[in-house]
């Protein structure tokens, strides 16, 4: 038989009984299930395929933003942030044969010894080292060791090293501002990095934008007001001061009369910003700024401007100041030179005590307070520095007689050098006093008139007079130039005593036919021989006054000549 | 009708081709837009640094030493001044 007829005589064989609904719904149903999960995968649960599929394509990018430059009042780059390396790893990761490790400590300039250290410390992160510079980073990463990672830092600069450092200040980790301007406009200066996503080829290159994620925003420069020569030549000049007088402290402050711009502020001890490992704190302090003191004798022309815009003096009114003391309850005021009857103007350019406390006496509490107020003295200054000191003036309802008496000639009352220098400028125009600030101006700025000007031109005259043969500074004579300024030397308080330590200080200006510049120096605790102001200080004035004019190219009003010192006898006339 | 039909699928395939082409085109200027940003950056960067070195060159303490112990320049003595009155002639 063959097989045909076999099939052919059999009956067909039967399917059992539902097979074929059971088997079609079952595929039916799988196949639906596949759909939902499809459908699942691609609408509701499709953020890890997604993510999954776009890592394959796209990247996100990061967009670099720099710091701001800070630059000086002619564009001279004081600060400047640029792009370095910084190598890390977590050392159980480095793989790395004792060759290549002794090449990778002398590329980084790491003893072989303290490289060894850091990556056996266990597995924590470490920084192998921070702030190199990019072809150096490029060396670390041609000798291929694995594990060695690099992250992109900026690091700061500061071209004028210690010159510059207390008015800069510092930045820190991330290049965020820590001290001085970078710290007060962190906001201004500090970019923002941005951040898009783009689609790469197999290359790794982007061939597409896709999305903006964030925008980055670049720091922004920043002009200050400082002149960068004159700053140099102050810091050079007080330096040479500081030790030549073996002092502990000093600081100088270089202020535009018709802006109120400081051109220059100098401190010292001072540090370098570019290496500031083991530098203690007391030196970053911007002391012109943050510190006060009792001014002494600077004072005395606020006095004596004080009762001729009263009326209750004029120039040539006599004051008898014989026997050279005044007694007030039990404390009695000293002049350094007994001298006789003298006449307000006189009373400057000797500096008497006596007589600038008795003019000082005749004047109401109010009308006192009101023209140290107004010269800007008990208020901060304002000139956006972090940290600086308003000084203090006590309210004239709380003065007793002995305190007003003492104010007068700067003692009870403590400034600091800024605003001492700022006040000055009263005398160097027609009685306005101007704002401070650090950051470039336009143009001239006004402010409030506090004093007459006719007082101004008179107080300006005796100041003038100061540093004449017979005044008590003629060391602040400055060739070509006429120079108006008035000297302190004043004992210093230490735990509520004066003690036999001096700060010496001279505030001037020049040319007095037409003032550009007023400067202030101050020197803390002289130790030489020599600690008055007409001694200590008013040289440097001169020094720097002489070479700032010059530098600006301001006309001369004055002959160019000799300064007709009498012999130096080491005894100028002085005072607190 | 056939004609018409084929005219338009000629011109689709063109039309298809083309936006290839010109999707290659953009990526490859986007792929230089790239590099030349990148160039810009690497040349802000020089820059910068170019600038801190000269900056760093020209310290008027730097100047001021030359000035003085190479070039033996000094100021001028009070008395060696002579001012010239600003009328020009």
């Amino acid at each position: 038989m063959s097989l045909a007829s076999t099939l052919r005589g059999a009956s067909p064989p039967r399917t059992p009984w539902l097979r074929a609904p059971i088997l079609f719904s079952a595929l039916i149903g799988l196949f639906a299930l596949l759909v939902a999960r499809a459908l699942y995968l691609q609408w509701i649960d499709n953020e890890f395929l997604q993510e999954q599929g776009s890592s394959r394509y796209s990247r996100d990018v990061e967009i670099p933003a720099h710091r701001g430059r800070i630059l000086d009042r002619f564009g001279e780059p004081l600060a400047i942030s640029t792009p370095v390396k910084a190598f890390w790893a977590w050392p159980d990761q480095v793989v790395a044969t004792p060759g290549q490790l002794q090449a990778l400590a002398a590329v980084l300039d790491l003893e072989p010894r303290v490289l060894a250290a850091r990556l056996a410390a266990g597995g924590d992160f470490v920084y192998l080292k921070r702030a190199v510079a990019p072809e150096v980073a490029a060396r670390v990463t041609a000798l291929g060791i694995k594990g060695l990672h690099d992250d992109d830092e900026y690091r700061r600069y500061y071209p004028g090293g210690e010159v510059m450092s207390h008015v800069l200040g510092f930045t820190g980790d991330h290049d965020i501002g820590q001290e001085g301007i970078e710290l007060a406009q962190q906001s201004w200066l500090g970019g923002a990095p941005g951040s898009r996503r783009v689609i790469i080829n197999r290359r790794g290159e982007a061939v597409e934008d896709v999305a903006n994620i964030r925008s980055p925003r670049e720091g922004r420069d920043l002009a200050l007001s400082i002149d960068s020569r004159l700053q140099y030549l102050a810091y050079r000049e007080l330096k040479a001061a500081i030790e030549a007088n073996q002092a502990k402290a000093g600081g100088l402050v270089i202020l535009d009369t018709r802006t109120g711009e400081i051109l220059a502020l100098a401190n010292l001890p001072s540090y370098n910003p570019n290496n500031r490992n083991h530098v203690a704190r007391e030196r970053m302090r911007n002391r012109a700024l943050t510190d006060i003191f009792e001014p002494g004798s600077t004072l005395k022309p606020f006095t004596i401007a004080a009762a001729l815009d009263a009326g209750k003096v004029d120039p040539s009114t006599v004051i008898d100041t014989a026997p050279g003391t005044l007694s007030i309850g039990p404390a009695t005021i000293h002049d350094a030179h007994r001298e006789g009857a003298l006449t307000v103007e006189q009373v400057i350019q000797k500096s008497s005590n006596v007589g600038a406390a008795k003019i000082a006496l005749s004047l109401p509490a109010e009308t006192m307070w009101d023209t140290l107020s107004g010269a800007g003295f008990g208020t901060p200054p304002k000139t956006g520095f972090p940290g600086e000191v308003s000084g203090r003036l006590r309210p004239a309802k709380s003065w007793r007689p002995i305190e007003q008496a003492t104010i007068a000639f700067g003692h009870g009352i403590a400034v600091n050098l800024v605003q001492l220098a700022r006040a000055y400028g009263i005398f160097a125009t027609e009685g306005e006093l101007k704002p401070v600030t650090l950051f470039k101006e336009a143009g001239p700025v006004a402010g409030p008139p506090v004093i007459k000007p006719a007082t101004a031109r008179a107080v300006r005259h005796m100041l003038e007079m100061v540093t004449l043969p017979g005044g008590t500074a003629p060391k602040a004579h400055v060739p070509g130039y006429r120079v108006a300024g008035k000297t302190g030397t004043a004992h210093k308080l230490e735990g509520g005593i004066y003690v036999n330590k001096y700060v010496s200080s001279f505030v001037g200006f020049a040319p007095v036919s037409n003032p550009r510049l007023i400067i202030a120096v101050m020197i803390d605790e002289p130790g030489g021989s020599q600690y008055y102001g007409g001694s200590v200080a008013a040289p440097v004035f001169s020094n720097v006054m002489g070479a700032a004019l010059r530098l600006l190219g301001v006309p001369t009003d004055a002959p160019i000549s000799q300064p007709q010192l009498p012999a130096d006898s080491g005894d100028v006339r002085e005072e607190t | 009708m056939v004609r018409v039909n084929l005219l338009l699928l000629a011109v689709l395939v063109a039309c298809a081709l083309s936006l290839v082409t010109s999707r290659h085109q953009a990526r490859q200027l986007f792929v230089e837009l790239e590099r030349e940003q990148a160039l810009a950056r690497a040349y802000e960067v020089e820059h910068g640094q170019l600038e801190l070195e000269q900056s760093t060159w020209a310290m008027p303490g730097r100047i001021e030493k030359i000035a003085r112990e190479q070039l033996k320049m000094q100021l001028p003595a009070p008395g060696r001044v002579h001012v010239l009155d600003g009328v020009g002639r």
